[in-house]
């Protein structure tokens, strides 16, 4: 039986409740992970929760304007946006949100959507680290944006479909199916560029903690900065939801999604933890070089 | 405590040049009141698990806030975390000396942080001005410029006595009694006056939003 619209949007309700925890509990776990490669005990899991609750309950705040306001609503719209038209889970009523509505296009463009709204946002606190942060953040989102973009390019033109539905659904019926085995060139692309997109270690060139004081949110405190860390838990999740999608075969059940959302989540910290962070130039030429001929040469095996 | 109470009289901002001073903010601190019963204890003990330090080494005490980062003292597992920017930290931590320049920059980024905040004065020089207790270009008592709320003594301390402070601080922030901010407004006045009598080279607002 087809749920109601007010069904659906009650599971879309329950689906952004869940994985906004999962988020959070991803984001606190791979901290403590993090900590044991360093000799450390780490922080809790559940840090993230306190540091959201405590920032929202700061007593004063200040503003720079009204674009200021709207940067971290840009950015939670961003988040929300992403996940809601990426089905979680395939063949859930609950968890496939609204993804019959919007296709691969859609969600690309709420990828960037957030982190534009954010820049203008930022660019109105008027600090100098948040301008050089954003230009180093749009910089190295163009840059990366090549290899992700001839990846998908690459396998649209396999599945012939950008419904993300209609991808997953072609992935069915065994493993040999995922995209990560029936077109393993694009995968390697694509996950290069979602090493640049999590801005884990070697491209944390964004937030650069020491270098740029924490990037464009150093100006966003107390409830804006609590919606912008719920954002981005909100938003690791579902990038490694349409990540699972694309190639990793999707999820029939909602403990499947969290292995495999957990294991591409780790490769961030697999090499992040290897490797140092890159420089600004560097870190673009690494995208513009390898990662682009790796994602061109997927494109021309597919088409061929 | 009604709402006009609350709002105190603008500030001169004599410091500033009469043609500057429409960029700056010429409003003063004032008390915010806190939550209710069980509502301010869990609020209070989310404050204590998340100390948030503002990444900024005032003088040789600085020394001892890096090794807390490190795998042998790791101050995470507290639930502390060095944070660059005054808006986001919550935590102040006050290393040692304090020359009359270093307070002027003190007194800027303890006024841009957000409150509920707090202070953390590590080593003598900040009780009683230590070893340079008869300098010309140090303050003796910090507690004179901005509230502080745990004193570490020692010169220097380790950074172990440093996290001892950390959680004397969590005890006090969880009893509801780390009210610096509060403190701040009231006697602004004070404050202010005392800053002012060290700093001659006053070109700030008199509050730093």
């Amino acid at each position: 039986m087809e749920p109601t619209l007010l069904g659906r949007i009650g599971f879309a309700f329950i689906s952004l409740f869940v994985i906004t925890n999962y988020g959070l509990l991803l984001i606190g776990s791979m901290a403590r992970i993090s900590a044991k490669v360093q000799g450390r005990v780490g922080q809790p899991v559940w840090q993230p929760y306190i540091d959201i609750i405590k920032s929202s309950a700061k007593r004063n705040s200040i503003g720079h304007g009204i674009m200021f306001y709207l940067g971290p609503v840009f950015r939670l719209a961003g988040g929300i946006g992403t996940y809601m038209f990426i089905p979680a889970v395939y063949g859930s009523a609950a968890f496939m949100n609204f993804s019959d509505s919007g296709d691969l296009l859609l969600v690309m463009y709420f990828i960037f959507f957030g982190q534009l709204g954010m820049a203008l946002g930022a660019g109105e606190g008027g600090h100098p680290y948040s301008a050089l942060g954003v230009s180093r953040g749009l910089a190295q989102m163009t840059a990366f944006e090549v290899p992700f973009a001839l990846s998908i390019i690459s396998i649209v033109i396999q599945y012939r479909t950008l419904d993300i539905t209609a991808i997953v659904a072609a992935q069915q019926g065994g493993f040999m199916h995922w995209t990560l085995f029936t077109n393993p060139v694009a995968v390697v692309a694509a996950m290069i560029a979602f090493l640049g997109m999590s801005m884990h270690n070697p491209f944390s060139i964004v937030i650069a903690p020491q270098e740029i004081p924490i990037g464009p949110p150093t100006e966003y405190q107390s409830n804006l900065l609590g919606m912008l860390q719920t954002n981005r838990a909100i938003f690791n999740g579902a990038k490694l939801v349409l990540y699972m999608n694309l190639f990793f075969g999707g999820a029939t059940n909602i403990v499947s999604m969290v292995i495999k959302t957990f294991l591409i989540y780790f490769i961030n910290i697999f090499v992040g933890q290897a490797f140092p962070r890159f420089r600004v130039d560097q870190s673009i030429r690494f995208f513009l070089g390898v990662p682009t001929l790796i994602g061109i040469a997927s494109v021309i095996i597919m088409a061929l | 405590m009604s709402d006009k109470k609350l709002k105190p009289a603008p500030l001169a901002n004599e410091g500033l040049p009469p043609e500057e001073r429409g960029l700056f903010c010429d409003a003063a601190p004032r008390e915010y009141e806190a939550a209710k019963g069980w509502v301010e204890d869990f609020l209070n003990w989310a404050r204590a698990e998340s100390l948030w330090i503002l990444g900024f080494g005032t003088g040789c005490g600085a020394i001892e806030l890096r090794p807390l980062m490190t795998s042998r003292f790791d101050m995470y597992r507290y639930g502390i975390q060095a944070r660059p920017t005054p808006r986001q930290s919550s935590v102040f931590v006050i290393g040692g000396y304090a020359s009359v320049k270093t307070l002027k920059r003190i007194v800027r980024s303890y006024e841009q942080m957000m409150g509920p905040k707090f202070v953390v004065a590590l080593g003598s020089c900040t009780i009683n001005g230590g070893m340079y207790w008869d300098s010309y270009n140090t303050i003796k008592r910090i507690d004179q410029y901005i509230p502080v709320d745990v004193y570490v003594t020692g010169c220097m301390p380790r950074p172990e006595a440093l996290l001892a402070g950390f959680q004397e601080l969590k005890k006090i922030i969880r009893a509801g009694k780390a009210e610096g901010q509060n403190l701040y407004a009231r006697n602004f006045e004070w404050y202010k006056a005392n800053q002012k009598k060290v700093i001659k080279d006053w070109n700030m607002p008199d509050y730093n939003w």
